[in-house]
């Protein structure tokens, strides 16, 4: 890379060439007055607020009038004033252009305080204006969202956030309209402003025009408290910042991390918070004639150790909301207090060719989202990334725009896919292993991304593998869950004839000890249930009242990810640790409660504590498709859960619930024709009648959202790798 | 005086149904186009280049000049070539495309293939304001009937060209005369100027290599073409090559259309146009449309060409010669073009924006007597603030009525203040109004 | 209510005129305002759908342009020109005229929704100045009286034929040629106005044009050569026919 040198007021700063004058000087340390620039988009030149006078553009002659800094690269040998007379007058009357007609309502505005518009009003702009006419007025604000709030007369029409949504997630649901002196942004009529990473143009906008709904009037920038941390609702890791304010979380803003998410987070990392608050258990619990009752912390651990110290068999399904050290913890305590083999941290359908994947190839890998942006190819199978990774979404639009190539394996060309640039092989479920081997253009500059969902899919994982053994490509494993791929790290796998987490569910064992697993998100949820009903002893680690502490002997209260420290692992196995931004006093991590209870383990009769996994009935976890494939005349149920639907980290934030995505089966145009807008689809476990709208599907398959409707498509409609019936409902 | 004007362009204008293929063939139409067809298309360019056209459509960048800005064909990533004409003519006092369209779309049209063919460009548009329905008739049917007669299409003349041509209909704004807003809006997005670097040259329409050119420029090359270089170039001044058309409106007697030799003075013009409005004399005028800066008596004899204008410190632009005599009040024109400028910013940059929004509301406080002097000073620093600070021209051309009618009227501007409002009569400036003596 | 299939077709017949889809869109939204009389979100929904856009998309490119509207338009839109030149030179006093005998504003309708009364910018015709558009042919060389006659002609639905146009049909109707629908009107109205051709007209008689001009001498009767020195030529001009409603004018053509 070439290195230009220039001069700017009077010091020399060397950048490489194609630098922009307003980013030279950032490395001089010379801050320039702006608003419409942002470094990750791209330069529009359109507030002026960067002029600064070009004595020399580097061929000897200057520009006579200033220059928008902003937009202007660097030249070797140039000569740029950024406080001199030219430059300064430059600035201050773009800034009282700026003011002529904002409402100057700082002391009632969200954004006082924190905002660019008054911070550089103050450094760069005069004392007193000289206008003395009439300002523009607008009714004030109007929802382009649920969630965002306009302010029409704040906004200097700076365009970051209609670009933001263009350029970045690719939803261009604002827009500018009108012109000139009425210019705004705007949505069209009766349609909200649609985007997962909506919530970034709040933080991007200069000044208080746009606003959040769930944050607006509810507190001042100064008395908030800032802890960094790190996204809990999915395996990209984006970071985050943490305001809050007398032990509440007022909002969460993004946390600037190139390496990662670089400015931007979804709106379920940035509004999805309210969960740690609502429901929460509060004290220890234990069943006492059939009836949970409080009790004290030492007694809960006492009956929990000894209830698993004499189970006999234990099972221990931890699930994916764990940090590192949680995770470690699980591992510790399986293997070395409660000497059982049989635990997995999975809560979702899973296979044997899974844990051998797992444990073979993504224990201990890398991949970064470097890699990507240096990738020639990326393949994507079961994997939808704008729902399931939304980092990793905008991480791969980014690198699509500047030419990296996308192919999916998806069973319909999605909106996503769409957005991605993807070239969408339509791949029906359970055909994933055929297509992987297929997929042409993988060179070892390629990079292989897989999902948990090829888990129902015989084989796929194993292609993955090949395909990239055979091409040197890169591969990753990216789950859906914060804590999957630290428990993959931590080995909370079966091993040395242990259970996997389904087997374990139909293992009839002594005891289970259960943590963040949503009954309904496994491959049975029934199953599950009948098995807290049937063990002999249930001990459970939660943040709050679900299924499973319904049916559990010991309850215990666990700190949400605000209330403790902690490391995530991101998908790419890197590590991302986070401190405490709440310090409760009785909010302790799984980590330390079972340390409690391994305290405890001691004290207990260590004979009883002895594992007999002899005792275990286990059969292979095959029976299931088995059982349901029979049904030829069926259509393959292809599904993943929209980034917004009935999960249950996103409860009680109702602004973000209101944006999310109408939820639609996916039907063939061929079907849609015949059935109409809305149909009924009959599994082996249940019967729904949904809206419908066609896509271009794989053959014989119909998409269905997994957790939008009812209790989810495993509790109430069919069962993992199954086949289903559709017809026209007729009301 | 027999030599003075020398029409060109608006030669054929008066022939019987001139806008037709058959009137516009009998006077040796599209013979241009076997001519140019017959040379290498790095011919034709020279001689355009030669010839000392420069764009009519107010820079009067040289147009041979700009096509050679075309990047060399790329075999590795060949990238179709554009040629857009420039046909959205709203700079208030131009109105010269318009007649020039309406009466001979052939004109253009057969510059459009000419140049389309130097340039080596095989789809070329004519973006034309929609507010102008005749015009955009007659074109649609000129292109009509050129493809019928083989002058467009596939294999053109049997020379193995194509060229197709699209008529393109715009929707009400000024800013689409901006080339790279024009692009824009051809694009099918709001007319807003777009970041040069990379120039449309490089990057134009659909970010293939375009050249945009006014079609007062393309409507001159079959003429260059048929009568060679030299005699062009043997027309106006030295730097200022050839004819072009002036358009005097307002206060004249006989306003029109006056197609002379760049170089001609407004004296020798508003002669030709009999004169200014019996009973009055010439206050104010502009050169080149009201992005000009104006003016004055003083200004009778400067040549009209671009040196000539620039020299006396305002622009040749588009020839559009709005002649204002001393019934009008300047601050009221000034006040009117100011408000054209507020409701044409594109809004994109905030200096034009806001500084035409706030420019207005001081010079309508002037108008009404409500001002102050010091309001003078705090226009002209307030045009300081926007000239070469925004996006685009626009905003520049904005001041320029400010800036020049301070310049010359400021007492007028005072007058206003200490009468407590406008001493003029506006009703003896309309064109029934009774002579004045 | 979704436009009709057909006026998808159109639309789509429009967007495939182009190497890139969406420069249909300006004619598109003309197409959409001659089906609907406005630009409706029915129609920015069609335009979005057709495009692969979104209608925020569309809604900012409909509403970047003054010739689309988001109301209603009556059958006639009367713009009258009041940019500078042609303000000073009357038209201020033609829309202050009109305003008061439509009893509408600016961008108003009249209550029987015959015209949409506006006050445009320079139409680029400022040698025919004041000028008055009706559904954007030129009515030139106006007055109060005449624009009042004229906009009486057009609610009582005579014949109105423009200066430098064809006969007036209707604001839709127009809205659908600047979509890129022919209508055959093409070869009405001159080729040139008066003031198009003065300095034709002297050059011809002073010198005949550069092409020969059989016609040439034809009209050699109406205009004097001017004397090089001598400018004062009393008597010579006869000025535009002022207050020459177009209602009336057959054109200027100079036969």
């Amino acid at each position: 890379m070439t290195e230009v040198t220039v001069k700017i007021d009077g010091h020399d700063v060397s950048v490489p060439e194609g630098t922009l004058v307003i980013r030279a000087a950032e490395e001089a340390g010379i801050e320039i007055p702006r608003f419409c620039d942002h470094p990750l988009l791209a330069p529009v030149g359109a507030c002026r607020q960067c002029l600064v006078d070009i004595p020399d553009a580097g061929n000897g002659r200057g520009f006579p009038k200033p220059q928008a800094s902003c937009t202007i690269p660097v030249a070797e040998g140039m000569v740029v004033e950024t406080q001199n007379s030219t430059a300064v007058k430059a600035q201050q009357g773009i800034m009282e252009f700026l003011l002529v007609n904002h409402p100057l309502d700082c002391p009632v505005c969200d954004k006082g305080g924190e905002c660019p518009l008054q911070n550089q009003a103050m450094s760069h702009g005069q004392g007193e204006t000289r206008f003395e006419g009439t300002k523009r007025t607008f009714p004030k604000p109007i929802n382009l969202s649920p969630n965002v709030l306009l302010d029409r007369e704040r906004c200097i029409v700076c365009q970051r956030c209609t670009r933001f949504a263009a350029e970045i997630p690719g939803d261009p649901g604002i827009a500018l309209i009108q012109r000139g002196a009425q210019q705004q942004i705007g949505i069209a009529e009766d349609k909200p402003f649609s985007s997962y990473f909506s919530g970034n143009v709040i933080q991007i906008c200069p000044v208080g025009a746009l606003t959040s709904d769930d944050y607006r009037f509810r507190a001042r920038p100064f008395d908030l408290v800032s802890t960094p941390g790190v996204a809990e609702h999915d395996a990209c890791g984006a970071a985050v910042r943490i305001d809050h304010r007398r032990g509440k979380v007022m909002r969460r803003l993004a946390g600037n991390d190139p390496e990662v998410n670089e400015e931007w987070i979804s709106d379920k990392d940035r509004f999805g918070f309210r969960y740690a608050v609502r429901d929460r258990l509060t004290s220890p619990m234990v069943r006492e004639d059939g009836e949970l009752r409080p009790a004290s912390w030492l007694e809960a651990v006492a009956v929990a150790a000894a209830g698993l110290a004499g189970a006999g068999s234990v099972g221990v399904l931890p699930g994916g909301r764990l940090t590192l050290e949680d995770a470690k913890a699980y591992a510790t305590f399986a293997r070395d207090t409660l000497r059982t083999p049989h635990i997995d941290f999975r809560s979702r359908p899973l296979s044997e060719e899974e844990t051998g994947f797992l444990r073979s190839r993504v224990a201990g890998t890398s991949v970064t989202y470097a890699d990507l942006d240096a990738a020639d190819h990326v393949v994507l199978a079961g994997l939808e990334p704008e729902d399931e990774a939304g980092t990793l979404f905008l991480r791969l639009r980014k690198a699509n725009r500047k030419g990296l190539r996308i192919t999916t394996l998806s069973p319909y060309a999605s909106e996503g896919s769409r957005k991605l640039g993807a070239e969408v092989v339509l791949t029906a479920p359970g055909a994933e292993k055929d297509a992987l081997s297929q997929v042409s253009g993988v060179t070892e500059a390629s990079v292989i991304l897989v999902g948990e969902r090829l888990a129902t899919s015989p084989g796929a994982y194993s292609a993955a593998a090949e395909l990239a053994d055979r091409t040197g490509a890169k591969l990753a494993w990216v789950p859906r869950r914060a804590g999957d791929r630290g428990a993959v790290e931590a080995d909370l796998l079966p091993r040395d004839g242990g259970l996997d987490a389904e087997a374990i569910v139909r293992g009839n064992l002594g005891a289970l000890l259960v943590a963040g697993v949503d009954p309904d998100d496994t491959a049975d949820p029934a199953a599950f249930l009948a098995a807290l009903d049937q063990a002999g002893f249930v001990v459970s680690l939660e943040q709050r009242i679900t299924a499973v502490t319904e049916r559990a002997d010991v309850v215990l209260p666990v700190a949400a990810a605000s209330e403790k420290a902690g490391t995530f692992v991101t998908w790419e196995g890197r590590r991302r640790p986070f401190t405490q931004v709440f310090d409760k006093p009785a909010a302790y991590s799984d980590a330390e409660v079972l340390g409690h209870i391994t305290a405890e383990f001691a004290l207990v009769d260590a004979e009883s504590a002895e594992v007999a996994d002899e005792s275990v009935e286990w059969s292979p976890t095959t029976t299931d498709s088995a059982a349901t494939t029979t049904d030829s005349a069926g259509v393959r149920l292809a599904t993943w859960r929209l980034m917004l639907d009935n999960g249950t980290l996103q409860s009680g934030d109702k602004a973000l619930a209101a944006t999310a995505r109408p939820a639609f089966v996916r039907i063939s145009a061929a079907l849609h024709e015949e059935l109409g807008d809305v149909v009924t689809i009959t599994g082996d476990r249940g019967s729904w009648t949904l809206p419908a709208m066609a896509a271009e599907l794989a053959d014989n398959t119909v998409w269905v959202p997994t957790n939008s409707f009812g209790r989810g498509v495993w509790a109430d409609l069919a069962s993992p790798g199954s086949t289903v019936t559709i017809e026209g409902a007729q009301q | 005086m027999s030599d003075v004007l020398v029409p060109v362009l608006t030669a054929n204008w008066a022939d019987e149904r001139a806008w037709t293929l058959p009137a516009y063939a009998e006077q040796g139409g599209y013979d241009a186009l076997d001519v140019a067809l017959g040379m290498a298309p790095e011919d034709v360019q020279t001689m355009v280049k030669d010839s000392g056209l420069r764009g009519r459509g107010g820079a009067g960048f040289p147009t041979g000049v700009k096509w050679g800005f075309l990047p060399a064909p790329d075999p590795e990533n060949p990238k179709p070539r554009y040629l857009v004409v420039n046909a959205d003519e709203s700079e208030p006092g131009t109105c010269k495309d318009i007649p020039l369209m309406m009466a001979s779309p052939h004109t253009l049209v057969e510059g459009v293939i000419i140049s389309s063919y130097a340039i080596r460009a095989e789809r070329a548009f004519i973006y034309v304001r929609g507010e102008v329905l005749h015009v955009i008739r007659r074109l649609r049917a000129a292109v009509r009937e050129a493809y019928e007669a083989g002058h467009l299409g596939t294999n053109i003349h049997g020379s193995g060209y194509d060229l197709e041509l699209v008529v393109h209909a715009g929707a009400g704004a000024y800013i689409c005369g901006e080339e790279t807003a024009l692009l824009d809006s051809l694009e099918g997005r709001r007319g807003q100027p777009r970041l040069r670097p990379p120039f449309p040259a490089v990057a134009g329409l659909y970010a293939s290599p375009t050249v945009i050119n006014n079609a007062e420029s393309i409507a001159s090359v079959p003429a260059i073409v048929k009568n060679g270089a030299d005699w062009f170039a043997g027309m106006g001044t030295e730097k200022s090559a050839g004819v072009g058309i002036f358009s005097l409106s307002g206060h004249v007697k006989k306003p029109g259309q006056y197609e002379a030799p760049l170089g001609i003075t407004l004296r020798k013009l508003i002669e030709l146009a009999g004169g200014v409005r019996e009973g009055h004399e010439l206050k104010f005028w502009t050169p080149g449309g009201s992005s000009t800066p104006l003016f004055t008596q003083e200004h009778l004899d400067v040549t009209l060409d671009f040196e000539g204008v620039a020299a006396a410190g305002s622009m040749l632009g588009t020839r559009a010669l709005q002649i204002f005599d001393d019934s009008v009040c300047v601050v009221r024109a000034v006040l009117r073009w100011t408000e054209f400028y507020k409701h044409e910013s594109c809004g994109k940059c905030t200096p034009c924006r806001e500084g035409t929004w706030w420019l207005v509301q001081v010079l309508e406080r002037l108008e009404k007597g409500d001002g102050k002097p010091e309001d003078l000073d705090l226009l002209l620093d307030q045009c300081d603030n926007i000239l070469g600070r925004s996006f685009c021209a626009l905003g520049d051309g904005a001041t320029s009525p400010i800036t020049s009618s301070i310049q010359y009227f400021r007492d007028e501007y005072l007058a206003h203040l200490e009468q407590g409002g406008c001493p003029f009569d506006a009703k003896k400036s309309t064109a029934w109004a009774e002579a004045v003596q | 209510m979704t436009l009709a299939a057909e006026t998808y077709d159109e639309l789509r017949e429009i967007a495939a005129r182009y190497p890139q889809a969406r420069s249909g869109l300006l004619p598109m939204l003309h197409l959409v305002q001659s089906v609907e009389g406005r630009v409706t979100p029915e129609g920015i929904d069609a335009c979005a759908e057709v495009l692969g856009l979104t209608p925020a998309e569309v809604s900012g490119v409909a509403t970047f342009y003054t010739m689309y509207k988001r109301h209603p338009v009556g059958k006639h839109h009367v713009g009258v020109c009041t940019n500078t030149l042609c303000a000073v030179m009357g038209g201020d006093e033609i829309f202050a005229c009109l305003r008061e005998k439509l009893e509408v504003g600016n961008d108003e309708t009249t209550a029987d929704g015959a015209i949409t009364l506006e006050h445009i910018e320079c139409n680029a015709a400022c040698d025919y100045a004041p000028v008055v558009m009706v559904n954007w042919e030129f009515f030139d060389n106006q007055t109060p009286e005449s624009a009042s006659q004229l906009v009486d002609d057009l609610r009582e639905g005579r014949e109105v034929v423009a200066s430098r146009g064809a006969r007036i049909t209707s604001w839709r109707e127009a809205e659908r040629v600047l979509a890129g629908f022919e209508d055959g009107l093409v070869d009405e109205g001159p080729a040139a106005g008066a003031a198009s051709l003065a300095g034709l007209d002297i050059a011809i008689a002073g010198r005949g044009p550069l092409r020969s001009d059989p016609r040439a001498s034809e009209r050699v009767e109406t205009n004097t050569v001017p004397s090089s020195a001598d400018s004062d030529r009393v008597g010579l001009d006869t000025p535009p026919p002022s207050g020459s409603g177009g209602s009336t004018s057959e054109g200027k053509s100079n036969e």
